[in-house]
């Protein structure tokens, strides 16, 4: 498999009125197509400020970062974002907010809209999608903001804290939804979590990022000795708790 | 694929929304019992009020020369009818409110795009915004007339600037309190700044412009009628300002009653449309 995302020696400096900040160093990472890799970090190592850079919101002060290859320069169709809330926009009904990126791109033809349709009938809604989103729970939300990403057909999908405003239980349902719909696409996807559980059941491969500055510490390959594997059997496995201890030990916290 | 529990919830709600327990029939029995009867004591409480004022001023206990009385009121207002002025008038210092709302509403929300648009043009425009904020408008009347003539058109510039600045500060201040993570979705999906501006910032500030709107009817009408007192010939606001000079109580009395209807018309309007655009959506 070839490697779909470069991360080539990236850093990143803030500057403000009161000095400089170095929030990254030094990154270097690839991922591989179809590949799901987790990185996880401390708060405030520039966890989120990495997923930026590799999707052209922002740009490095240093290092390169290339998608297929091509270096990244602004925002690419190749990508797919997903924020820590779902941002349905209230005004507009779960089709219309589905549609959103494409409205943006002009990319709004008909086949674009039957494969919305698809994509809510597969995932369940598409007998709410002239509801608005007030009247839809949090799990049904999340997964229409991801409806909303899939549908511009990205290649690859940042997921930037995507499942931290869940409650544990609706969270740990959404993970199963949200790696099961990425397997099926055959997305390739970057996960930024500061949960080690949520990081380990989900990826084939998690980085470890130190304080500030971000550097990366650690890559750990995961590994399951099971057939069909979701985040829940991953979290039923023996080995689950093992990554969990060497992760813990890597992150070392201190309160 | 699975249903988490609370998908499973919010079906059963809406289906339990159709079956009308008798519980809940009382209920709503009672609700409408109460709504009733507070429309009674508000239609109880004016009723009583305008008989009071005019037996008391028949029985002379006040001096209706000074206070006026309901029926000295409905006999002006029919005089003005039968003397042809009453709806020029009121058409006047409508037209003038109306032209006032709707430039101070539209400009001061484009005036509030540009700046949104521009950091540095706000960062510029920051003092001087604060100065014309805070002086009393008022103070420019005496100008506006010099420069642009006693007529309607002083009069609607007068209202412009008691409505505009508030206007521009109050939609500015709803685009800036729009989450930012908004703003980077549509920046995610390649969106430019023109398309943040329609696809975020002004359907998501729906509800502000609303507020400007609730708040530019009541300022309209301040403009209105303090450029009728400085300038006018015509109006509701000259009416008061000349019946009180030539001691007409009657005449002042009559034209604030159709003040305030005339103003509460116009706000309800704007309820309306409120109800009309944000329905269910916010």
């Amino acid at each position: 498999m070839d490697n779909i995302v470069e991360v080539h020696n990236v850093g990143m400096n803030y500057q403000s009125p009161n000095g400089e900040i170095t929030a990254l160093k030094d990154i270097s990472f690839s991922v591989k197509e179809g590949e799901f890799v987790s990185i996880v970090g401390p708060s405030g190592c520039g966890k989120s400020t990495l997923l930026s850079i590799i999707s052209g919101l922002i740009s490095s002060t240093s290092g390169t970062v290339k998608i297929s290859g091509e270096k990244v320069i602004g925002t690419s169709r190749k990508i797919g974002y997903m924020l820590q809330k779902d941002h349905l926009f209230n005004w507009r009904t779960i089709y219309q907010n589905v549609m959103l990126g494409l409205e943006i791109r002009k990319a709004v033809t008909p086949e674009a809209k039957e494969r919305a349709n698809e994509l809510l009938k597969t995932y369940g809604l598409f007998e709410f999608k002239s509801k608005y989103p007030n009247q839809l729970s949090g799990g049904m939300r999340q997964r229409v903001a991801l409806i909303r990403t899939l549908v511009t057909d990205p290649q690859i999908l940042l997921l930037d804290e995507a499942f931290s405003a869940l409650d544990y239980q609706t969270r740990l349902v959404v993970n199963e939804d949200i790696y099961t719909i990425i397997k099926k696409e055959n997305k390739t996807a970057l996960l930024v979590t500061h949960d080690i559980g949520e990081s380990i059941s989900m990826a084939d491969r998690v980085v470890l990022l130190s304080k500030r500055p971000g550097t990366i510490k650690e890559i750990y390959e995961i590994k399951f000795d099971i057939d069909k594997r979701t985040p829940l059997s991953s979290r039923d496995a023996p080995e689950f708790r093992h990554f969990f201890q060497k992760i813990w030990k890597g992150l070392d916290v201190h309160v | 694929m699975s249903m988490s529990n609370k998908d499973q919830e919010s079906r059963s709600n809406l289906e339990q929304i159709t079956i009308i327990s008798s519980e809940h029939k009382v209920y709503l029995e009672r609700l409408k019992k109460e709504k009733l009867k507070i429309r009674f004591i508000q239609f109880l409480i004016l009723t009583v009020a305008l008989i009071l004022w005019e037996i008391c001023a028949d029985a002379k206990i006040v001096d209706p020369f000074i206070t006026s009385q309901p029926s000295r009121v409905v006999k002006t207002i029919l005089r003005l009818y039968e003397e042809g002025v009453l709806f020029h008038h009121i058409g006047i210092t409508c037209l003038e409110a109306v032209v006032g709302f709707v430039l101070g509403t539209l400009l001061g929300t484009v005036i509030a795009i540009i700046l949104w648009w521009s950091e540095f043009l706000c960062k510029v425009l920051e003092p001087y915004l604060v100065v014309l904020n805070s002086l009393p408008k008022i103070a420019l009347g005496p100008i506006f007339i010099v420069w642009i003539g006693a007529g309607p058109a002083a009069i609607i510039v007068m209202t412009l600037a008691i409505s505009l600045i508030v206007t521009v500060l109050e939609v500015l201040g709803g685009f800036l309190a729009i989450d930012e993570e908004k703003i980077k979705l549509v920046q995610t999906f390649g969106g430019t700044k023109f398309q943040v501006l329609t696809k975020v910032l002004l359907p998501a500030s729906y509800p502000t412009l609303i507020n400007a709107l609730k708040i530019n009817v009541g300022l309209s009408w301040v403009g209105v009628i303090v450029g009728e007192f400085l300038v006018s010939r015509a109006g509701l606001g000259y009416l008061i300002v000349y019946g009180g000079q030539v001691f007409k109580l009657d005449l002042v009395m009559t034209s604030v009653i159709i003040l305030g209807v005339a103003a509460t018309i116009m706000y309800q309007g704007v309820v309306y449309l409120e109800k009309l655009l944000v329905k269910n959506k916010m």
